[in-house]
């Protein structure tokens, strides 16, 4: 077969035009979109929730284990009795101080005296942390807490433990006078309901 | 030879030429640069035809994940279109010509077509989409908060809770709409577990002591989280049916924070050391802890194991807290931005973090190859906005 100049010179054009038209792409389908992918979100219901069946036991060595929160949960609480006895630590630490032994002492002694009562201790930390170590770090301050007052001879099964993290300052400046404050353990009276 | 063969010749070797020449182009363009975290440069695109909301969406889609807008001549994609009513859209290769996509959406929002687009798009070059994610949070007015959730970029916040006392640690359940998170609403922080489609809630760890930080593994059987039920605060792992708690960690000082491996083998965490901060690994069926060291970075904490599983995201707190990865098998750490508690995206490049702004927090996405952030749409009714987890 003869070609011309002319068919080569189409043939050309076609072989440089192929690149192009065969990957161009139409937008000759529309993607339809459905209305809501993942449906719309519900509240949480206000019905109370399903209260717990006991879970398995884990095993209990190292550290005093802790009664069930529902045990003392209609237990009325007194924060104002141990104000003076809030104990403070430094940043980032756990350990009790030796100068904030006493308040420890002052709160076993009540208890001694007092056998049917327990106490609540509730752990917060200062701002300057991130917010689950915080949490974290408020309890460790409360069980340090609940140690010290185990050693002077309180049952543990009489001491429950929260962290509030830094969700509840006592103090809301944004200096060390204010941090100082907020890390703290508090100490609330439980009594048996009437 | 003929003049027919000799053609056939010419043409076939030509079309040869000039898509191995296309490929070899597109190749040297797409390889995404391994130029490591926070040092990559962004992938130009020139963005025109789209107005209003649109234009909003795709600027805010392209720009957390690595792309930056750009006049035609600089960028590597065209981007055109419009969104008369629907939304349609074309890329091209600037270089190639080559059209990498051209589609149109209908149905649903303008927001939501937009998103698809950018979806399609990232798609093309190989990367997992995000426009369609949600984003749960604890958006909080003082000591209280509520359990949001919205679209990964803020919008469209729907409320969780409504109960008015503290709320913690969202975590969504991956591949459903539920998730666990930690509440007082019991006067005591335990964790619940809500269906989000139904409102249905249940207490999954009420003991005594303080239950915290849930974190549910990627094929959603199993919840670690930090209890301290036996007098140390340390961590567990049970069945998302709550059956066989084990405790994995007995140590004096406070673990926090765990989150899974994307094989769902090893449990990440903060942990402590004689008061000396560090990243550990566990496995899940227990055993030794091994570190995890984030050589230049101290203190770290709120790790978050990549989807891809090659990096550990975490916040490390020096003067200010940074956002930083390091390798998941631990090495050299890279601070990436300033901000607390980091959230990966399924794409293994977008995070989702909290920053601090005049004493509150703001929500905000990071691209941690270009280190691009952007704040999310915040939302009303709560002044500070926290603990992001990226629906995955």
């Amino acid at each position: 077969m003869k070609l011309t100049d002319f068919t080569k010179l189409v043939l050309l054009t076609l072989i440089l035009a192929l690149p192009a038209a065969g990957c161009k792409k139409r937008p000759g389908q529309i993607t339809p979109l459905p209305g809501s992918r993942s449906g719309n979100v519900s509240e949480a219901n206000p019905a109370p929730p399903i209260q717990p069946d006991n879970g398995l036991k884990a095993e209990n060595t190292g550290g005093f284990g802790q009664v069930s929160p529902d045990v003392r949960k209609d237990w009325p609480r007194d924060y104002e009795i141990f104000k003076g006895d809030t104990v403070h630590f430094d940043f980032d630490r756990s350990t009790v101080k030796d100068n904030e032994k006493s308040k420890v002492s002052h709160v076993a002694d009540y208890l001694k005296s007092n056998p049917n009562t327990a106490v609540q201790i509730d752990g917060h930390c200062d701002e300057r942390g991130t917010e689950e170590y915080n949490r974290s770090l408020g309890e460790r301050r409360a069980l340090a807490l609940r140690e010290q007052l185990v050693s002077l001879g309180i049952d543990p099964n009489r001491i429950d433990t929260a962290s509030y993290g830094k969700d509840r300052p006592a103090a809301t400046g944004h200096d060390e006078a204010a941090w100082s404050q907020n890390r703290r353990g508090e100490f609330g009276l439980e009594t048996p309901p009437k | 030879m003929n003049h027919t063969k000799y053609l056939a010749t010419v043409l076939a070797s030509s079309l040869l030429a000039i898509s191995t020449a296309a490929a070899g182009q597109e190749g040297a363009i797409e390889i995404e640069k391994q130029a490591g975290p926070g040092r990559e440069r962004p992938i130009l695109v020139s963005l025109t035809g789209f107005t209003g909301e649109a234009t909003h969406v795709l600027q805010f889609d392209l720009y957390v994940q690595g792309f930056a807008v750009a006049d035609e001549q600089s960028a590597q994609y065209l981007i055109n279109g419009s969104n008369n009513g629907n939304l349609q859209g074309r890329v091209t290769d600037r270089v190639t010509k080559n059209v990498k996509l051209a589609k149109a959406y209908s149905g649903a929002s303008v927001r939501r077509q937009a998103h698809a687009f950018i979806d399609d798009f990232v798609q093309v070059l190989g990367r997992k989409p995000i426009g369609n994610t949600k984003l749960a949070f604890k958006g909080q007015n003082g000591s209280n908060g509520e359990i949001f959730i919205a679209d990964f970029d803020g919008f469209g916040a729907q409320q969780v809770t409504r109960d008015n006392t503290i709320v913690a640690a969202p975590c969504m359940v991956p591949g459903h709409l539920a998730m666990y998170y930690t509440s007082y609403k019991l006067n005591h922080p335990d964790i619940f577990h809500q269906n989000l489609s139904t409102g249905d809630r249940t207490i999954f760890a009420r003991f005594g002591g303080s239950n915290m930080s849930p974190a549910v593994s990627p094929d959603g059987s199993k919840v670690a989280m930090i209890l301290s039920k036996d007098g140390w605060t340390d961590l567990y792992v049970c069945n998302s049916d709550r059956s066989d708690l084990r405790r994995l960690t007995k140590s004096r000082q406070d673990e926090s924070s765990p989150c899974w491996s994307p094989d769902g083998q090893w449990i990440c965490y903060a942990s402590k050391d004689n008061e000396r901060r560090s990243l550990s690994k566990i496995s899940v069926s227990g055993g030794a802890a091994h570190r995890i060291p984030t050589n230049g970075v101290g203190n770290p904490s709120e790790p978050d194991w990549s989807p891809d599983g090659k990096w550990i995201a975490f916040t490390s707190q020096g003067r200010d807290f940074s956002i930083c990865v390091v390798p998941s098998t631990g090495g050299d750490a890279t601070v990436l931005t300033a901000g607390e508690d980091p959230s990966w995206s399924p794409n293994s490049r977008t995070l989702a973090f909290a920053r601090r702004q005049g004493g509150q927090y703001v929500l905000s996405l990071l691209d941690a190859p270009t280190k691009q952030v952007k704040d999310v749409s915040r939302t009303s009714g709560s002044s500070s906005q926290s603990q992001p987890s990226w629906a995955r």
